[in-house]
């Protein structure tokens, strides 16, 4: 690509960020193990106790990833709530279909329950990883010069 | 995300290069397409159709390894080997592609795969299947995380590092890393379903 920069390092490669990535990964691990032990149980009921502790875990690591990233200031969010909505958009629709094969399949009471709030992290942990990803790499809009260390709190 | 920009002036440097043309993250063309697998995979499940959920998991999943196996073991250590620049200009035209594609397909089989299982009966306890789709439950899990957690996002933000006006190729070169070693991984794994579902489909 002959438009490519082959310059020093820029400010968003060299700038350090708190681990919203891998605290939104390990939640996403952690609903996909949760759904693949009630999926395991299918047709049959599974038992609840340990999906609906990996589901707790899992969102408390989705929650620590949200409110991390709600912190960065300076912080491309133009441009991270342009990818957020899309894949939100996208991850919303692939969550539905999933839902809808439980609901078919007659899945009821709180199986379907914990099944649906792993599916709502899921459609949340994947925009969240994506948006941020590319935010980090952006430069804030507005902002010019060296960017802030921003992966300790203030 | 999704809008076509003008051609854009590249720069190396200082010194202004030739046009190059202006990155879709999304393709809009392809959108009509998905919305119409999605929908057939949705009738499939409500109909509970067993031609159409075959299928939906066949075809998606022979599509999807196929293309994980190619681009994992084929394209991936090729693309580690080129210049920055030309990963750069591949990736610019080869990932928005992908971006649809792939989601789709797995959607498409895991979704067809699931109710399907369930129809023939392999997902009963009592079925000599059960463990083994247990097992693939687990190698797709692992591919989702790595798939959704690492290489969507990288591939995600390359295509808006590449769309704008003076793209840094370190942080091309940085998420494209990630690309090389994840997609080898995901190749892998792939040959561990490919042996999974012929045993299922064998027993």
């Amino acid at each position: 690509m002959s438009g490519v920069s082959a310059a020093a390092p820029a400010p968003v490669l060299s700038r350090r960020f708190p681990p919203v990535a891998g605290l939104t990964t390990v939640s996403l691990g952690l609903v996909v193990i949760g759904g693949i032990l009630m999926a395991s149980y299918a047709p049959r009921r599974p038992p609840l106790g340990v999906p609906v502790a990996i589901t707790v875990v899992s969102a408390a690591l989705l929650l620590a990833g949200g409110y991390l990233t709600s912190r960065l200031r300076p912080f491309a969010w133009d441009r991270f709530f342009l990818v957020f909505w899309w894949a939100l958009l996208a991850y919303v629709i692939s969550a539905g279909v999933i839902g809808f094969a439980f609901v078919k399949d007659h899945v009821r009471g709180a199986p379907l329950a914990a099944v649906l709030v792993m599916l709502v992290i899921y459609a949340l942990d994947v925009p969240l990883i994506i948006a941020f990803t590319v935010a980090r790499y952006s430069s804030p809009a507005g902002h010019a010069g060296s960017l802030p260390d921003v992966s300790q709190p203030a | 995300m999704t809008d076509v920009g003008n051609m854009q002036a590249g720069v190396v440097g200082t010194a202004p290069v030739a046009a190059r043309p202006a990155i879709q993250v999304v393709p809009l063309k392809g959108l009509p397409i998905v919305a119409a697998v999605v929908a057939f995979v949705i009738a499939s499940i409500a109909g509970n159709w067993l031609w159409a959920l075959t299928f939906c998991h066949v075809a998606g999943g022979g599509l999807w390894t196929a293309i994980d196996l190619f681009v994992g073991l084929i394209v991936g250590p090729i693309l580690g080997r080129l210049s920055v620049a030309a990963r750069a200009e591949f990736t610019a035209r080869f990932m928005p592609k992908m971006v649809l594609l792939m989601p789709t397909l797995v959607l498409m089989t895991l979704a067809a795969g699931f109710q399907l299982a369930l129809k023939l009966g392999n997902l009963s306890p009592a079925s000599p299947n059960h463990g083994w789709l247990v097992v693939s439950y687990c190698v797709v899990g692992v591919m989702a995380v790595i798939a959704l957690g690492v290489l969507e996002p990288a591939n995600i933000a390359v295509l808006f590092e590449m769309r704008k006006p003076n793209p840094d190729g370190a942080v091309i070169a940085t998420l494209m890393r990630r690309f090389v070693l994840t997609a080898g991984v995901i190749g892998v794994m792939q040959v561990a379903t490919l042996i999974i579902m012929t045993k299922v489909a064998t027993q």
